[in-house]
């Protein structure tokens, strides 16, 4: 009942696509869909109607190329004007300033300000080498300051000390004094979650700005937020001129409908996206794959970088090597499993593909376990190393140990040794295909019994590259 | 509840007077004297959008009115006193207090949600009315992931005077649980309450959590827990219907609590997720306040919602 956006535009399309040409009513069609998509996935009302209304004027008057087809036409025009709405560019956390920058951050109760503070001074100190102090002026929720204090316990990140009492704008002053004497050269000050028209915590925070200068003032924002988005961006872009917005919770299933929203009233630029619970789970804003994404056309740029960060390059061309002789074993094997876990598991990488929303329907009826990368590597290490290196040893009374020792069973067993099969066959075939191609020929490997992953849509991959 | 308290009527609507202002405005400028046409009709649907109704209650809203009004000249009025009825019309049969039963020793109430939708708070305000019933609370810190969520807990035990159960930062959650429950029961209290870390409904890893927090406590009284709160925030819109789904899958949600509706977020999801899971609404969050935590009432907050008086 509750379609995603991407599934919701996917299936508009789907039917564009069959289409041959394209017709005004196609297009209106198809734009009363993408509203009302838009509206589902939480994008504030005038935002959506905004939107619409350019995609529409971008539409008409557009030349179909023949070689084309309309759907994709339109689909390019969608995507286009959702990456210029998002910003068309990413911007990074501004230091420029005679140190300590003083970065605010701010936002209603419960949006995850605490945690992000944590977040970025960890992202400043290991990425740019900053010297960071980190200070709460949160004196209304119980243990607020204690929470900051320990996140940075957690992350090596000094934060000042708490003194019972103070004022937020005499801790920022005090913040900002310390920095100063003890040479930091940046200091993020945490403040309590307000609400956006709160008269007198509004003035409060101002006046913490005021004593301050921020280079940088963040709207900590969740990105579930529905169609109050608007009126929480707007109202805090006019009382403290924002500089930037960090979205939150961007792993959660939610569209994401208020980064359009709180891109579009304020003109500021979304920098950071909260993508997890652990304090290394802050990512750059990249507008074109947020867009990629809503549009279901997958986050294939993250996915890549993500690769290039976890996969052992050396491992990588060892495992070369050996598939081109023909040695691809259970250890490969293993390896690639773990590769695979270290790039956020099945899950992890299927929201980064494209045509996401149908294969993860596809994935839960089909009832494909995310557990499954683990209980796999269970059976591997459940081998000798004989049997890793020699499969075929492995017969019927070794298969019940093995199911025993790894806490399966040995259908789970013959799946795997099944899967390691079309794969060693695989791999034989792409060698000469190099690393890249024998990274996908692994992955589709994985989908289990007939490879769920084979049956992905090609639609999205036929876009014109921009 | 003390339902007779002055000030209560008044503070309930002062907290949602900005959502109806807010609403007014639009509405006051679509409808002053008009001709209710196509064009109103998908105006008035747009402003129930607008108000995180959902476009399912959307439609149907503007769809009655349409089959009522439909090319007649409508005033202001009539349409606020038709939408706040149709949204009474919804909500009545939700809007149940949480019933605490003596006969449970103790009342089990688990509280669950997203990170960030005021579960601590709103287990410290429950704390502190059920005191002020006289009701002896245990609390179990069983948020043991989050920086400081036990001393936050510990901070509104001391404020309402109720015991609280902890263990250290990265215990089992579910062994905290059992531990609140075994304490609870050699105190022979009356309610425990049991806070739990946020969680995004699709992490799969962090719900099975919560499955085990329930398996356990069911351990020491088949029964337990008796109560499954969900807490939803005012301002998330419409994944809220996702967080109820999922919610209610895994640990079996008994009731809902809605906070953060002093801001200018309408709450409206809350009349979509009440058509949709007919889920009891206990309980509204109207400030940071120990008070202001009301029990959920149909009529007012529709009535409020609409711009109503009274």
């Amino acid at each position: 009942m509750f379609d995603s956006l991407t599934d919701r535009l996917g299936t508009v399309f789907d039917k564009l696509t069959r289409r041959g040409a394209l017709s005004e009513a196609d297009v209106d069609a198809a734009l009363r869909e993408v509203r009302q998509a838009l509206l589902e996935a939480d994008v504030a009302l005038p935002v959506a109607r905004n939107f619409i209304a350019k995609v529409r004027e971008r539409a008409v008057g557009q030349e179909v190329v023949k070689s084309v087809s309309p759907g994709h036409m339109v689909v390019k025009i969608v995507h286009d004007t959702l990456v210029d709405t998002l910003g068309s560019e990413s911007v990074e956390i501004n230091l420029n300033a005679v140190p300590p920058a003083p970065i605010l951050m701010v936002g209603l109760q419960g949006s995850g300000k605490t945690t992000t503070t944590a977040k970025l001074a960890k992202r400043l100190v290991e990425r740019d080498k900053k010297k960071v102090l980190m200070a709460s002026l949160d004196t209304r929720r119980p243990a607020a300051m204690e929470q900051l204090k320990i996140l940075g316990e957690q992350i090596n990140v000094p934060t000042l000390p708490i003194v019972e009492g103070q004022n937020p704008k005499d801790i920022a002053k005090r913040a900002m004094q310390s920095a100063r004497l003890q040479g930091f050269d940046v200091v993020i000050l945490d403040t309590a979650g307000r609400m956006h028209m709160d008269e007198a915590l509004m003035a409060e925070v101002q006046a913490v700005r005021d004593v301050c200068q921020p280079v940088e003032t963040l709207l900590v924002a969740d990105s579930l937020t529905g169609q109050d988005a608007v009126n929480v961006a707007e109202q805090f872009n006019k009382r403290l001129s924002l500089t930037g917005i960090v979205l939150t919770r961007v792993d959660g299933d939610g569209r994401g409908g208020a980064a359009l929203s709180m891109r579009a009233v304020t003109g500021c630029p979304i920098k950071l996206l909260g993508v997890g619970e652990k304090l290394d789970e802050l990512e750059a804003f990249h507008p074109d794959r947020i867009a990629g994404r809503i549009l279901g056309m997958g986050d294939v740029v993250s996915l890549v970088e993500r690769a290039s960060e976890s996969i052992d390059q050396q491992e990588a061309e060892k495992l070369a090597k050996k598939v081109q002789k023909g040695q691809f074993d259970l250890n490969d094997l293993l390896e690639q499993l773990r590769q695979i876990s270290k790039m956020g598991g099945l899950d992890g990488l299927m929201a980064m593909l494209p045509g996401v929303g149908k294969i993860k329907k596809q994935m839960a009826e089909a009832k494909i376990d995310p557990k499954l990368l683990k209980r796999q590597e269970a059976i591997i290490l459940s081998m000798t190393a004989q049997e890793r290196l020699q499969p075929k040893l492995i017969h019927a009374s070794r298969k019940k140990r093995i199911a025993a020792g790894s806490g399966t069973s040995v259908q789970e067993i013959n799946r795997l040794m099944k899967q390691f099969k079309q794969m060693s066959g695989m791999m034989k075939k792409v060698s000469k295909l190099g690393k890249k191609g024998m990274m996908r020929q692994g992955l589709a490997g994985l989908g289990g019994p007939g490879g769920a992953m084979q049956g992905m849509p090609g639609m999205p991959g036929q876009i014109p590259p921009r | 509840m003390k339902m007779d308290k002055p000030g209560l009527f008044s503070r309930l609507k002062a907290g949602l007077s900005r959502t109806a202002g807010n609403f007014n405005a639009g509405l006051t400028s679509v409808f002053t004297k008009r001709r209710l046409d196509a064009a109103a009709l998908e105006e008035l649907e747009d402003l129930l959008i607008a108000a995180d109704l959902g476009p399912a209650v959307a439609a149907r809203v503007s769809g009655k009115l349409a089959a009522e009004r439909f090319d007649k000249e409508i005033s202001e009025h009539e349409i606020k006193a038709a939408l706040a009825e149709v949204m009474t019309e919804i909500l009545e049969p939700v809007a149940r207090p949480l019933a605490i039963d003596s006969t449970n020793r103790p009342h089990v109430i688990l509280v669950v949600g997203v990170n960030g939708t005021g579960k601590t708070t709103t287990i410290g305000k429950i704390a502190h009315n059920l005191r002020a019933e006289g009701k002896s609370v245990v609390m179990a810190a069983a948020d043991t992931f989050r920086a400081a969520a036990i001393e936050q807990l510990e901070v509104w035990g001391q404020r309402s005077a109720a015991t609280v159960v902890r263990r250290d930062v990265g215990a089992d959650p579910a062994a905290v649980a059992y531990e609140g429950l075994q304490q609870a029961q050699a105190l022979n209290a009356d309610v425990l309450l049991v806070d739990t870390a946020g969680r995004l409904q699709n992490k799969a890893g962090l719900m099975d959590e919560l499955a085990k927090v329930v398996r356990v406590l069911g351990k020491l009284d088949a029964k337990a827990p008796h109560d499954c709160l969900l807490v939803l925030d005012a301002t998330t819109g419409q994944n809220a219907l996702r967080q109820v789904e999922v919610f209610a899958d895994v640990c079996n949600v008994t009731g809902l609590a809605m906070t953060k509706l002093d801001g200018t977020a309408r709450g409206g999801v809350l009349v979509a997720v009440a058509e949709r899971f007919t889920l009891p609404v206990h309980y509204i969050g109207i400030g940071e306040g120990i008070d202001d935590l009301q029990p959920f009432a149909a009529t007012p907050f529709a009535r409020a919602v609409a711009g109503l008086d009274g």
